[in-house]
């Protein structure tokens, strides 16, 4: 990936990133903060209790055993509170929480209540009450609800689609320029396993073929791994993918008269079979977004203090591991909010708790705070978002979520 | 199988289409091999509508293209010959001049390009052709026609790294008018087509007692005579000899173009009796007299309907659209066919869709690079979402770029050619599956494969993480790339 200097022009050569654009440099702004709005969609469902564990419930070890982080894991994980501590694949966020720059909402949802991953993405990234066709994303629509001469101001803004893919969160009425990088993204590896397990049942041809070209992608990675270059055999190149279109999203971002709000996927984290939680996929997995929030913070600079990145994901996964050492389609989970605009340090749960009678439907972390309500507060404190246009427009049917107060600093 | 159905139409999408589109599975299944024949039947099938430049207009713009970036580059060379020149005099004018010297020679930094700079415009002609071209496929019904156009534009190849600006004119001047025409048409516009005769060395080639060969002392090129037997008509060990191959080439001398340079009929076909090799000839023990452009005619009728040549094409067909390793009795039809009806090509076609052994529910055919990235998006109905550049990319990535294979035989046609570019296939598959919009992967399940997708390959694409994936893994399923 080539990352030209950041001219108006040339900010259309990065990748796997979608800029809402305000337009007018020589525009004062209203405030003297001049914010920066990141969204980064997990799509796959991320195990949120993997990702940040209630240590201290009385009834986690019992509900996870040996997949359950505790202090005594082998490879312990990084400590928030007295009751929750963060998977170890993810020390940058550690550190942003301890510098108050990072927010966690646990037992956090949608208002979508079944399974489907196809239906729980279009619903978040939609911003829908219930599933139904759209072809407009809440971050576009929150663009456009924004007012002239406001911390963004959108006169003249138009939405910046960049990578292969436009997701949902970001088409709507506002216009969409693309770019799609030179290269073709490589398929993630979970594409690849699906793939040569369907090979294995049905064409030993195909599955040979793409059976050893993976082994020799691994073989290729695995000096890296020796060197320490990279964390892992083959997700390694997805890893540094990722990690290159997060960064340069905040490079973009970081200019002075760049864009101010954008948008990325990344997806994998259906983990159904063997998670790996503390080493293996979701720890690879894990690893590459704490990479791409460390890359976003570095290349955001100072603009950092005037950054919100939001980090969510379609639903959560099974409380119970289920009979292949993975998780199956869940309801609540975390959502992560990183940024120096945040009031970090934080978090932010009413939990349910995880005896039987606590789960949602006798399996799932029951959702207690809805997703919308925190990203309405973001949207209201940080963008200055209109609070009844965030409840008709930017998540219609949302009056009764209200914006979650306080977590802008 | 059964003649009819929604199996026997799958099977037909994919093997003679360029695969299903939106619900043609459910459309054609009352009559599946009827509505192959209807395709032959369609007014305009195989015919390009949208005007682009001739085939000599492309070279004439392409020569005066060539000429200018020239004239630039000779400039540009002056102009540093200046600035050298300079740094020499500072050189003897003060020992403190290795810095100037060094910066006044090295090349600057070249500066990106500006991504709204139109390409250079070679490009531009080749992306108007292609996009035409796939146009073509993403909006027709089935596609049965546009196959064959494929297929013949493969057969009678040339390359567009050769033939500057003139692949995609060839194919629609030379190929598509005759597509379903006489053979030996075809072969006729083929062999006295420029971009032919440039591809294959026949403008320069002359007889060495022709009045320019014995001018210039130079002589015969018989490349073109060669692949045309070998190629496009008889088969590699179909019994001629080198002496035949001499006569011909003989025979052909003089099939050559007018310079492209030339501003009013640069590019075109001439045939230039300075450059013919005077004389009669024998080819395949037939005496051919020196009748000028009109004894390679006779040559080239001639081949078009030896029974050699429907041998090799029945061949030909049979295992590019059934199996690699077809049933022999039906290229012997499609042979029987074309000898029978003097090369009548939609005749052949018919035959290939009539005949059972066409039929086989075995679907071991690996399609071929290009045509799988096309019916992927035009599948996925991302054609108006997809540039032509970057399907192009795509093309090439899998080691089939537009209109460039390696050699006058054209791309590969077999499963251990192309099976080693499945891994990036799947890369492909999941960047232009991110793309499309909509995808509902059940409904697709149905629409792509119908009754042909397996249990496995539905549980596979029903429980995919995303709807891209579920689309990419679709695209990527043995069905959906074998037919």
């Amino acid at each position: 990936m080539t990352l030209h200097a950041p001219s108006r022009r040339d900010v259309l050569l990065t990748s796997g990133t979608l800029f809402a654009w305000a337009h007018l440099p020589g525009v004062a702004r209203a405030e003297s903060r001049d914010p920066r709005f990141l969204a980064i969609i997990l799509r796959g469902a991320l195990d949120g209790l993997a990702t940040v564990a209630p240590v201290s419930d009385p009834d986690w070890v019992a509900l996870r055993g040996d997949n359950a982080l505790t202090q005594s894991s082998k490879v312990p994980p990084l400590k928030l509170n007295d009751f929750f501590a963060l998977n170890p694949a993810m020390p940058n966020l550690h550190k942003m929480f301890a510098a108050n720059e990072a927010i966690i909402v646990h037992a956090c949802a949608t208002p979508y209540r079944e399974r489907s991953h196809f239906d729980g993405q279009d619903l978040l990234e939609s911003g829908l009450p219930k599933v139904s066709p759209s072809e407009s994303g809440w971050l576009n629509r929150a663009l456009a609800t924004l007012a002239p001469g406001g911390r963004v101001d959108p006169k003249g803004s138009r939405v910046f689609a960049v990578g292969p893919v436009t997701p949902l969160i970001a088409r709507g009425a506002a216009p969409i320029l693309s770019w799609s990088p030179q290269q073709i993204m490589p398929a993630s590896d979970d594409t690849r396993a699906r793939l040569i397990d369907l090979y294995r049942h049905t064409d030993v041809k195909l599955a040979s073929v793409l059976d050893d070209n993976s082994k020799l992608t691994a073989i290729e990675h695995a000096g890296d791994m020796a060197n320490g270059m990279a964390k892992g055999p083959g997700p390694a190149q997805a890893r540094a993918y990722f990690s290159d279109a997060a960064g340069n999203a905040a490079k973009f971002l970081a200019q002075p008269d760049g864009p101010r709000v954008g948008a990325l996927t990344l997806d994998g984290w259906d983990t159904h079979v063997n998670e790996g939680i503390a080493s293996g996929r979701l720890s690879q997995l894990l690893g590459s977004l704490d990479d791409a929030l460390a890359a976003v913070k570095a290349n955001m600079g100072p603009a950092w203090k005037d950054t919100v990145v939001v980090i969510a994901t379609e639903f959560g996964r099974t409380a119970h591991i289920n009979g292949t050492d993975g998780t199956d389609h869940g309801t609540a989970t975390v959502s992560l909010l990183v940024g120096g605009a945040l009031k970090g340090g934080r978090v932010i749960a009413d939990w349910p708790g995880l005896k039987p009678a606590n789960l949602y439907e006798n399996r799932d972390l029951k959702p207690t705070t809805d997703l919308r309500a925190v990203i309405k507060g973001v949207l209201q404190d940080h963008l200055r978002a209109d609070e009844r246009a965030l409840a008709q427009n930017v998540f219609p049917g949302s009056d009764a979520i209200k914006p979650m107060a306080g977590l802008i600093a | 199988m059964a003649v009819n159905g929604p199996q026997a139409a799958a099977l037909a999408l994919h093997r003679f289409g360029f695969g299903p589109v939106g619900d043609s599975i459910a459309a054609i299944a009352g009559d599946p091999r009827g509505a192959l024949l209807a395709d032959l039947d369609r007014a305009g099938a195989g015919q390009i509508a949208a005007v682009l430049p001739s085939s000599a207009e492309a070279a004439r713009q392409v020569s005066d293209f060539q000429a200018e970036r020239q004239a630039q580059q000779k400039l540009a060379q002056r102009a540093k010959q200046e600035a050298d020149a300079a740094g020499l005099g500072m050189a003897n004018a003060t020992m403190k001049t290795s810095d100037a010297l060094t910066t006044a020679v090295q090349p600057q930094p070249s500066s990106p390009k500006p991504p709204n700079q139109p390409p250079p415009l070679p490009q531009q002609l080749l992306l108007g052709e292609a996009k035409v071209r796939f146009d073509a496929v993403a909006s027709t019904d089935i596609g049965f026609v546009e196959r064959l156009v494929w297929f013949w534009s493969n057969h009678f190849c040339i390359s567009a790294d050769k033939v500057i600006g003139m692949a995609g004119p060839y194919e629609r001047e030379a190929i598509r008018p005759h597509v379903l025409g006489r053979f030996a048409d075809l072969l006729q516009a083929v062999e006295s087509h420029p971009a032919m005769l440039f591809y294959l060395d026949n403008v320069q080639s002359m007889g060495a007692d022709s009045v320019a060969g014995i001018n210039r002392d130079k002589g015969l090129n018989e490349n073109l005579a060669r692949e045309t037997m070998e190629l496009h008509t008889l088969g590699v060990r179909s019994g001629y000899t080198q002496a035949d191959v001499t006569s011909f080439a003989n025979v052909l001398t003089g099939w050559s173009w007018i310079p492209p340079a030339e501003p009013d009929h640069g590019g075109e076909f001439a045939f230039v009796k300075r450059l013919h090799q005077p004389g009669d000839q024998i080819v395949l023990g037939k005496r051919y007299p020196d009748t000028g452009v009109e004894q390679g005619r006779a040559v080239l009728a001639d081949l078009a309907r030896h029974p050699a040549t429907a041998q090799h094409i029945g061949e030909k067909l049979a295992a590019h659209f059934v199996a690699d390793s077809p049933p022999p009795s039906l290229a012997a039809k499609l042979a029987k066919t074309f000898h029978d009806s003097d090369g009548n090509l939609k005749e052949v076609a018919r035959t290939l869709v009539t005949a059972d052994e066409s039929w086989t529910p075995q679907r071991q055919k690996l399609k071929p690079p290009a045509e799988w990235v096309a019916g992927v998006v035009r599948f996925s109905g991302t054609q108006a979402i997809i540039p032509i550049g970057r399907i192009m990319y795509a093309q090439a990535t899998l080691g089939a770029p537009l209109w460039r294979p390696p050699a006058p035989n054209g791309w590969p046609d077999t499963e251990a050619a192309w099976l080693d570019g499945i891994p990036h296939r799947v890369d492909i598959a999941s960047e232009f599956a991110g793309r499309a919009q909509g995808v509902d992967p059940l409904a697709l399940l149905n629409s792509g494969l119908g009754p042909l997708a397996s249990r496995d390959t539905r549980d596979t694409v029903a429980r995919a993480e995303t709807r891209s994936q579920a689309l990419a893994l679709l695209v990527m399923s043995p069905e959906f790339l074998r037919r």
